[in-house]
């Protein structure tokens, strides 16, 4: 066993003496360039921060002007967002002030005048968020792959044409074809049920998956493969040793750009549910209405909805900065 | 370990011809070279050998038995790829320990243990065995892929080219390490290569490819002392032979200004006939019968490589040792006529009769 880590190799540090590395200009140039990426990252990220301060504020200080950098954070807006409330009158409020079987929750309500009287829809239509992006994704990855596989490495008639025609299905937006689509499904028994917006994401991901792992497959050489079978393995079994080992970069990057897909879309989540299969998005700007926008509420929404994805591409960050820079930087 | 048969293979690619009608025998424990340029077909035949490319004429027998439909994990064979051979992303150990571990074979895992610590120890790579493939050096790398062909033993080694990547030096050790290995192995090799000194040296017989043709098939010094045609004389044998066209005239074979002068008994009389001299069957003495000019040296230590140019032709003859010749100097030299070889103007080669042996 060797005794260094195989992952650290032991090397002098060479400091270069070259005068093109160590000059003025280019250690300037250097600095100069990491404080415009900084500045342009805090930009971005300045109305992601802004939505996590709102939803911790309460109602006038989400709406105060000028608006509050500074304020007492509060879960009030996670409460109002999660719960059915209703509107106490003078007498039951001081009723409910005596009593001690009270939770945070019913005390934040209560603040408002209001009393809890069950959870929200939200909390359903996160979850059938989550269910329909995780299955959607993972019937795209798997379909994708498999004939992603099968147009690198087979000779198939047609088969530009057939890429062309996959390729095509993303040629229009899709929201031309809601409005066949929603009297399909109201036909079909598919309105507001998770398998429709399942079937209709996969669709929508599917061109997209075989596309983008076609190449990734394609630069996996095939003597791998090959060797593998000569070594005593069907074709099944050196696609699953072989092949999908190497190609996880490729499906990580297809994952999360399937998922954050299905976890964004809009427009057919809205018009092709109402309330079983309800997701997430549609669901926000529900709450804008009755009784004013409630602020706090929304961006406590906002906060939630980014959390899965956020928690994805985090995981596979590794496997992003290549998926998503493929192409641009090809290997000899 | 098998004998393997082709029966006329042909193979296209589109409308590109890559085998025409390859018939060869190659015999149990035999070390078969196949030689020729890149595209003439000797990888196919490889590929078609393995299962991993199917004819579209003729047959494959391994020993009596008919393997055409047989897939390349039935046929129990070992591939030698010219790169990409190993799996990324696993040690060496489970390079070796992969095809031990394919569900046709069932080895239990000490036995695998100790074919893999024997055939690492044959190629001196157990020291590598933790380290990632991504770690090694090329030599190191066709080593471990070597490695991966002798853990079990499979009934042929096909080796696609596997030293041409690698750096001069680590060719020549490797290629003797190889040829030992096959005959304490005793295993039957295919070995595919464009080079014509791993051909020569590593060979029992070889096979030389053109176009997905067979040109001739032979023991090396066949293939050396009478190539069957101008294509194979001049493919093998460096520096190349001496190849000029002569005249038929008076019972001698006259170069074109009558510099070189050859007897012709035996030879049927024909208007134009090529000749072929090897550069170690030219020697430089004072007692020569012809002359020439020299016009460059290329000393390499055992020898030296002279350029001579005669009135009409330019010819390369090896001379032992480091030449003292000048350039420019006027030189007698003499021809091993014994040894010379002669060709149509189409590039077949005649037989003389009852002279040359």
């Amino acid at each position: 066993m060797a005794l260094r880590s195989p992952s650290a190799p032991k090397q002098d540090v060479v400091i270069s003496t070259r005068v093109d590395k160590v000059g003025l200009r280019p250690a300037l140039l250097r600095n100069f360039r990491a404080g415009l990426a900084v500045v342009a990252a805090l930009i971005m990220l300045l109305p992601a921060v802004w939505m996590s301060m709102t939803a911790f504020k309460s109602r006038p200080d989400a709406v105060s002007v000028p608006p509050k950098v500074f304020f007492t954070p509060t879960l009030e807006g996670f409460v109002s967002l999660l719960t059915d409330r209703r509107q106490l009158s003078n007498t039951e409020l001081e009723d409910y002030k005596q009593r001690t079987d009270l939770n945070w929750m019913d005390k934040l309500a209560l603040k408002r005048g209001q009393a809890i009287i069950g959870w929200s829809e939200f909390p359903k239509h996160l979850r059938n968020s989550i269910i329909i992006s995780v299955t959607s994704t993972f019937l795209s990855i798997f379909f994708g792959v498999l004939a992603a596989y099968a147009f690198s490495r087979f000779k198939i008639p047609g088969e530009s044409d057939l890429l062309f025609f996959i390729l095509s299905t993303r040629m229009l937006p899709p929201v031309v074809v809601t409005i066949p689509i929603f009297l399909m499904y109201r036909a079909l028994g598919l309105f507001d049920t998770h398998i429709g917006l399942i079937l209709l994401y996969t669709a929508f991901n599917l061109s997209f998956a075989v596309w983008l792992m076609k190449g990734f497959i394609d630069e996996i050489p095939k003597e791998y493969e090959e060797a593998a079978l000569v070594d005593g393995y069907t074709r099944l079994q050196a696609f699953r040793k072989i092949v999908l080992p190497q190609a996880i970069t490729g499906i990580a990057a297809t994952t999360v750009f399937s998922f954050i897909f299905a976890w964004n879309e809009y427009a057919f989540a809205l018009m092709l549910t109402s309330s079983a299969a309800r997701t997430a998005p549609p669901s926000l700007p529900s709450r804008i209405g009755t009784g004013g926008v409630e602020w706090a509420a929304i961006a406590a929404g906002s906060l939630l909805f980014l959390i899965p994805a956020i928690i994805l591409t985090f995981a596979l960050r590794k496997h992003l900065l290549r998926g998503v820079t493929f192409g641009a930087i090809r290997k000899g | 370990m098998s004998r393997i048969r082709l029966e006329t293979i042909s193979k296209t690619f589109g409308e590109e011809l890559a085998l025409s009608k390859v018939s060869l025998d190659i015999q149990d424990n035999e070390f078969f070279v196949l030689l020729g340029p890149t595209g003439a077909g000797k990888t196919t035949t490889l590929r078609v050998i393995a299962g991993l490319e199917k004819q579209d004429a003729g047959h494959v027998y391994f020993d009596e038995s008919l393997v055409d439909s047989i897939p390349p994990a039935d046929r129990d064979t070992a591939f030698v790829f010219q790169q990409y051979s190993l799996y990324p992303n696993m040690t060496v150990y489970e390079n070796l320990a992969f095809p031990l571990k394919s569900p046709l074979r069932n080895f239990d895992a000490a036995d695998i243990d100790r074919r893999i610590k024997d055939a690492a120890e044959k190629l001196r790579i157990t020291h590598l065995l933790e380290r990632k493939t991504a770690r090694l050096s090329g030599g190191e790398m066709q080593r471990v892929s070597i490695g991966r062909a002798i853990v079990r033993k499979p009934r042929v080694f096909l080796m696609d080219e596997p030293l041409s990547n690698l750096d001069a030096k680590l060719r020549e050790s490797l290629r003797v390490e190889l040829k030992h290995l096959q005959k304490t192995q005793e295993v039957t090799t295919l070995f595919v290569t464009h080079d014509q000194i791993e051909a020569l040296t590593m060979a029992d017989r070889l096979a030389v490819l053109n176009n997905g043709k067979i040109i001739q098939i032979g023991s090396p010094d066949d293939i050396y002392d009478r190539p069957a045609s101008t294509f194979v004389a001049q493919l093998v044998g460096t520096p190349r032979i001496n190849l000029f066209e002569t005249e038929f005239a008076g019972g001698k074979l006259h170069s074109l200004k009558n510099a070189l002068e050859f007897d012709a008994t035996g030879l049927e009389p024909a208007s134009k006939t090529l000749v072929g001299i090897r550069p170690e069957d030219i020697s430089i003495s004072a007692q020569g019968t012809f002359h020439a000019k020299v016009v460059l040296k290329e000393p390499l230590g055992v020898e030296t490589i002279v350029h001579l140019q005669t009135e009409d032709n330019k010819l390369l003859a090896i001379v032992p040792g480091i030449s003292h010749h000048q350039i420019g100097e006027t030189v007698k030299f003499e021809v091993n006529s014994d040894r010379l070889h002669f060709f149509t103007t189409e590039g077949e080669r005649i037989e003389a009769k009852g002279v040359a042996a």
